[in-house]
């Protein structure tokens, strides 16, 4: 289960990054929604998957799950929808101002507008 | 234990969410960050005394012993990093009352201002480092909003890929969390220091995870070759943004690295610490290029901004005491000056309406205490004794010196020599030579601008002149990183 978590993760990261060096701005922010996705699945896996009871203490299990990747990832989920919300935003106020959604034409100039 | 390790944290927090339910209300919006900031100078004064008195402070929220719980950590380091924190951040409030605008304050600046202070105190004190990327993106979100507060066209193109540069480093963070849980099973700083230093020798996969965190604070802290978001998007945002920006951000990330490399990453310091020293040399050299190609003021205090970076993260690569001090003296050092330039440049360009160096000159005449404020700090950046940039630069000389490795001191040498010609520029370009602008032609006026840009000036002047007084708190934070026992014994038993 663990290999197969690790190979989704990978997976999730390789679409993720593809869609990020695209040019287009919303398939840009839905690759780092992707990666973060990923980074959270590899959370989870990297703590070792279901190895005992619920981490729920009084059921007499010998051995119980390890509850602090799932507290974290929790946290990490919250965050990182906020920050994709904003993103989606943000990317769309860029869209309104500079009349582009093409990041090659946003790129920087010397000149001081 | 005490409780008095959260204050820092809780006094900017409380005030952001009570500024939240008073937007319209401008005028008690600036009395109450101006309290919470004068506040937050005073508990700050009274931690670093009980520090010195009682050794490192530590709380554990929620009651939850160490390794298991949250624990906050305010020992010397922290603290007196929060300390500048506080003082530069209450500057350069100061300075947004009289240069932000009406539109921007209405829109809820002072709040989040706020809640980008508490983000980067929370960084300085928390001692669990999965909480530490937790702060990290209070801070972030925080800047995020900051960066692009007013909307303007230049702001939405350049806080585009800030954003997008944050969040994959910030994905990055994540996934170093998972490994480093995954090998050693702990996320407390303390508890990761002692795991660490019982494995046996040479585990590589330790060096993979130093390496991965290396790029993480690498990027939010602006360190060779991550450092290329940096230049544009800090010269986007309005002058006072840009101050705090260039002052407390990046030196969160630098923050990062010293912490995680004096206390946790010790087990293989031949290969971590040599690409740490030789990334740092880089980014000097690197920083002070881009310093000189610019013709624009703005751009060649945002390359400085990377020189620092570099001087700071040499010290941390010597792993020597002196190096050390030097790293932290210097750390200080710049968050104060970097503070003032970036005011000052700001009322330079209010004054002149331009940031182009060959389109102002002659401001001197009609601004004198502008004028010499900015030669003070220049001196004082680039190390002139007695101002407080010559001590950093000593301890790290003599650390490097201590270390064996004498051609980075000699790439430092070469690039304050080259940082003090590229800020010299800007004064005599600038502030000397032929007058073009009339009194009445100037595009603002300085009104309110320079009181802040004094009381960082003369922080500056203090911590040169004042380097006897603040010796032995320097040492002391010294001594903990070098000594990681004492970090350990704090936190882990009570």
């Amino acid at each position: 289960m663990e290999i197969l978590m690790s190979i989704l993760a990978g997976i999730l990261f390789m679409a993720g990054t593809y869609m990020v060096l695209s040019k287009n701005m919303i398939r840009i922010i839905i690759g780092t929604a992707i990666i973060s996705h990923g980074a959270h699945v590899l959370l989870l896996t990297m703590a070792g998957l279901k190895t005992g009871a619920p981490p729920l203490l009084g059921l007499k299990a010998s051995t119980y799950t390890d509850p602090l990747p799932q507290a974290l990832i929790l946290t990490a989920i919250v965050i990182s929808f906020g920050v994709t919300s904003f993103f989606i935003v943000l990317g769309y106020r860029a869209y309104k101002e500079t009349g582009t959604d093409d990041t090659e034409k946003l790129r920087g100039t010397d000149s001081y507008d | 234990m005490t409780n008095l390790v959260i204050l820092p944290i809780l006094i900017p927090l409380l005030t952001g969410v009570i500024l939240l339910f008073i937007p319209k209300n401008i005028p008690f919006q600036k009395i109450l960050s101006l309290i919470s900031g004068l506040s937050l100078i005073s508990v700050n004064i009274f931690l670093i005394l009980n520090i010195l008195n009682n050794g490192i402070q530590t709380l554990e929220l929620g009651g939850w012993q160490p390794p298991f719980g949250i624990v906050l950590v305010g020992d010397m380091l922290a603290v007196l990093l929060v300390t500048t924190t506080s003082t530069v951040s209450l500057a350069v409030l100061l300075f947004s009352f009289y240069s932000i605008g009406a539109e921007r304050e209405k829109f809820y600046y002072y709040p989040f201002y706020q809640f980008l202070i508490t983000g980067v105190i929370g960084a300085f004190l928390t001692g669990d480092i999965f909480n530490l990327f937790v702060f990290f993106e209070v801070m972030l979100i925080a800047s995020y909003i900051l960066i692009v507060h007013g909307g303007t066209k230049v702001q939405l193109r350049e806080s585009f890929k800030y954003v997008l540069v944050n969040i994959i480093s910030s994905a990055l963070f994540v996934i170093g969390v998972a490994y480093l849980y995954a090998v050693t099973g702990t996320l407390n700083m303390a508890h990761l220091s002692e795991r660490i230093g019982s494995l046996e020798t040479g585990a590589p996969i330790l060096t993979v995870i130093a390496v991965l965190f290396l790029i993480v604070f690498g990027l939010k802290g602006a360190l060779f070759p991550l450092y290329f978001w940096l230049p544009a998007s800090y010269a986007a945002p309005p002058s006072a943004i840009a101050a705090i920006f260039g002052a407390l951000l990046t030196k969160v990330g630098i923050y990062s690295i010293f912490r995680t490399y004096s206390i946790v990453f010790i087990h293989d310091t031949g290969y971590t610490h040599q690409i740490l020293a030789v990334l740092a040399a880089i980014t000097m050299l690197a920083g002070v290029i881009g310093a000189i190609a610019h013709q624009d003021v703005k751009k060649i205090l945002v390359y400085n901004v990377i020189v620092a970076v570099g001087f700071v993260l040499f010290g941390v690569a010597t792993l020597t005491e002196a190096g050390f001090m030097g790293a932290i003296y210097y750390l200080i050092h710049d968050m104060v000056i970097k503070g003032a330039l970036f005011l000052m440049i700001g009322a330079m360009v209010v004054v002149a309406g331009t940031s182009h160096l060959k389109e102002m000159s002659g401001l001197i005449k009609h601004h004198p205490k502008l004028g010499w404020m900015f030669f003070t700090a220049t001196m004082a950046l680039v190390g002139v004794p007695p101002l407080s940039g010559f001590i950093g630069k000593l301890l790290l000389v003599q650390g490097g010196v201590d270390s064996g490795q004498y051609w980075i001191v000699a790439v430092m040498m070469l690039t304050s020599l080259l940082v003090m010609y590229s800020m010299i520029r800007i004064f005599l370009n600038g502030f000397y030579g032929k007058i073009i602008l009339k009194e009445a032609d100037q595009y603002g006026t300085t009104k309110g601008l320079l009181f802040p840009c004094a009381i960082l000036v003369a922080v500056s002047v203090f911590l040169g002149l004042g380097a006897q007084a603040l010796y032995p708190l320097v040492a002391t934070a010294a001594e903990t990183l070098l000594q990681p026992e004492i970090y350990i014994d704090a936190v882990l038993k009570e």
